[in-house]
């Protein structure tokens, strides 16, 4: 595979980006309407409920900190609902890290504001039109952005009505993104060096869960998997 | 449609800004951090591998603690792109392995 094309951002690759996200938007527009009916059935007002769909926009991470939201809330649980969503949203960091071969050289005041759309799916996007050898990072930003606009949209069904889909298992929708996550494995697998770095961070993050449980296995697996692919040479 | 729908909790617009400030933090520090050390063979080689051990590390939980349905559709995927390398395609056979299977009471 070669790399030669120039790194740049397109009208063209945020276009793409928008279509590319087609895939995932019945997941989304599920969980989104899933939050919705949550944050009605908190208590939140529209206002709140859009707000913190639209500004923190990071699913699994809305949902741990409206289990620890209460109302009337006070100063220890807004701490708290930081912290969980820190904590859940910690793995990002190393998924930022991951972009910074490709976007090093582009202007800090175009990616910047790229990364508040930084998700797992339109990251995984990114990198599997990276993985085939082009550069044009409009694919992270179009889908970025299209996903947040179909998120912050999705909400509000939810909120007036009650989940669109009643039970998202019985119809596989809670698979949408893992699938995801699973398919991408394919075109990134390269050879021994690669397996032997996927078993390490494996072992590390199932550790790791079976340990402490939560999210911290996305973390410790990944550095783990990463520090194996900088010191193993084929 | 009444004004308390619009109206918001001075103390939870402030959470929704830390949540939110934290997350960005999240989002864009990685990225910050990766331009301030120098980018050796070896650091490139480990953002290279990351990726993947992310993919791994994120989906093994979720399959360990998931049912079966979950991990047999999950390898439909792989299976599927493996064959036809499209994502979509991908994707949408799996969400249609969970259901069959569910249906069935696996």
């Amino acid at each position: 595979m070669t790399s030669s094309s120039p790194v740049t951002i397109t009208p063209a690759g945020i276009l793409l980006g928008a279509r590319l996200s087609l895939t995932i938007i019945p997941g989304s527009v599920a969980l989104g309407s899933v939050f919705g009916m949550v944050a009605a059935q908190k208590g939140l007002t529209l206002l709140e409920t859009v707000m913190m769909q639209s500004f923190v926009f990071a699913g699994a991470s809305q949902f741990v900190a409206m289990e620890v939201y209460r109302d009337p809330l006070n100063w220890g649980l807004v701490l708290a609902m930081t912290g969980v969503v820190a904590a859940v949203n910690m793995r990002m960091l190393l998924v930022g890290a991951s972009l910074r071969p490709w976007l090093g050289g582009q202007p800090a005041w175009q990616v910047y504001p790229t990364l508040f759309f930084l998700t797992d799916i339109n990251w995984l996007l990114a990198m599997r039109h990276h993985q085939d050898g082009h550069r044009d990072w409009g694919v992270l930003f179009g889908s970025g952005l299209m996903i947040w606009v179909v998120w912050s949209l999705a909400v509000l069904p939810g909120y007036f009505f009650g989940a669109l889909i009643e039970d998202p298992q019985a119809w596989g929708l809670d698979v949408v993104l893992p699938a995801f996550f699973a398919a991408l494995l394919v075109p990134l697998w390269k050879g021994k060096r690669q397996t032997l770095g996927w078993i390490i961070a494996g072992a590390v993050a199932t550790l790791t869960w079976e340990l402490l449980g939560g999210y911290w296995g996305v973390l410790t697996g990944a550095v783990a998997g990463a520090v194996a692919g900088a010191y193993f040479h084929d | 449609m009444t004004d308390a729908a619009f109206s918001a909790d001075l103390l939870f617009v402030l959470a929704v800004a830390m949540m939110t400030g934290v997350t960005y933090f999240m989002r864009a520090g990685g990225y910050w951090l990766m331009g301030r050390l120098p980018l050796t063979d070896r650091v490139r080689r480990g953002l290279e591998a990351l990726p993947g051990a992310i993919i791994i590390s994120t989906i093994l939980p979720i399959v360990l603690k998931g049912d079966l349905a979950l991990g047999l559709s999950l390898l439909s995927a792989i299976a599927v792109m493996a064959l036809l390398r499209k994502d979509f395609i991908a994707v949408a056979a799996a969400v249609v392995t969970a259901a069959l299977l569910r249906s069935a009471g696996i």
